[in-house]
């Protein structure tokens, strides 16, 4: 049984877990910009405590069309990592990698099978950053798994960590980050442990 | 019909309601919608349930969240209503693997196991399972009209379709 009560996070508990976004976020969003040679900043992560109808409300509405990469964390921390970027962000971003001209139709909703594998590694960079530097923080072991990709809503995408969460309780606890430039990219990172790993975190950084 | 007038049934949760109003959820992805309709009172229903079943978790407080118990309150709530259960049929979309994985996670095949525990709950209460729309790989949001009992499901890059 987990010692962490969703419902009574303490203060102190929440800037933790912010702070590991931070970091988390941090370097992923440096070694995503390394990547492309672009300039990219990150807001302030939100650690949010939601009803699982107000999820997808965190980004858009329901419907809004993301591309979503998804890990399943092992080792000594358990849970979910999802990646989410707008399509034209996802266009902007593999436009770059791939050194292609951004087109004017920038919403297309398809990719060929070349960009998909592009973004997907853009997945594996940027996932391995992130779990690196919370691995090293808590000095806890951390795999994933091989991203996995899906363009579709974001309701639909949220739903699988919604259900993986809906076991413990009728909210969803996670770390968001936002990043990107301006106008170009933007895109979310969310970390979502299992209760379990919660704990161990917390209880590794000396909560 | 205006988005508007429609009522929104977000992710655990239930709904029922009168002719001419329309039920909606928006991107279905694991999860189940399943809409119940008495086509004689016109009474409808729709259920967005996330989990199988409510017997495998201790706080199972939102019964909306489970296909089991979920079933049995969007009934209860139809019943108010007028809705005659008898004269209950259903018809249900989702129940998707969005994401496709080589990991062993049970969970990733919930949506499979959803659509299962929705049509085991739904033989065990005699309610007649007229048409469906699910698995596959994609998310699907739906507008059930109780006017007509047609249930639309639409997907990204796909054709609306009417069951």
């Amino acid at each position: 049984m987990s010692k962490i009560n969703l419902e009574e996070l303490s203060d102190m508990q929440f800037d933790i877990l912010k702070e590991i976004g931070n970091i988390g976020a941090g370097n992923a969003t440096t070694a995503l910009a390394k990547m492309l040679q672009m300039k990219m900043d990150m807001s302030v992560p939100k650690v949010a405590l939601l009803p699982f109808k107000d999820i997808s409300q965190l980004i858009g509405s329901e419907d809004q069309i993301v591309v979503g990469i998804l890990l399943d964390m092992g080792g000594e921390i358990n849970g979910m990592m999802m990646f989410l970027f707008d399509t034209k962000s996802a266009h902007h971003l593999v436009n770059k990698l791939m050194m292609q001209e951004d087109v004017v139709d920038d919403y297309a909703t398809d990719f060929t099978e070349m960009e998909m594998s592009a973004i997907s590694e853009i997945g594996n960079i940027v996932s391995g950053s992130y779990l690196t530097a919370l691995a090293s923080l808590t000095n806890l072991k951390v795999q994933a798994s091989v991203p996995s990709l899906t363009v579709d809503m974001i309701g639909a995408l949220m739903s699988v960590p919604a259900s993986e969460f809906g076991k413990y309780g009728d909210k969803l606890l996670l770390i968001q980050s936002q990043f990107g430039e301006e106008g170009y990219v933007n895109g979310y990172f969310m970390l979502i442990p299992e209760l379990e790993s919660y704990d161990k975190i917390l209880s590794a950084l000396g909560m | 019909m205006n988005i508007n007038s429609m009522i929104k049934v977000g992710m655990g949760d239930l709904k029922a309601c009168k002719s001419p109003e329309v039920l909606t959820t928006l991107g279905l992805g694991s999860c189940v919608g399943v809409a119940l309709y008495d086509p004689v009172t016109k009474v409808s229903g729709l259920l967005h349930c996330m989990l199988p079943d409510s017997k495998q978790f201790k706080n199972a407080s939102n019964v909306a969240k489970y296909a089991d118990t979920g079933l049995v309150e969007l009934v209860n709530q139809m019943e108010k209503l007028g809705a005659n259960k008898t004269r209950l049929v259903a018809k249900i979309a989702g129940g998707a693997q969005m994401f496709s994985t080589n990991t062993n996670n049970e969970n990733l095949k919930v949506g499979q196991r959803n659509v299962m525990a929705v049509k085991m709950k739904l033989s065990e209460m005699r309610i007649k399972l007229l048409a469906e729309d699910t698995g596959l790989n994609f998310g699907r949001t739906v507008e059930f009209y109780s006017e007509t009992g047609k249930y639309k499901i639409k997907a990204v890059g796909k054709p609306e379709k009417l069951i």
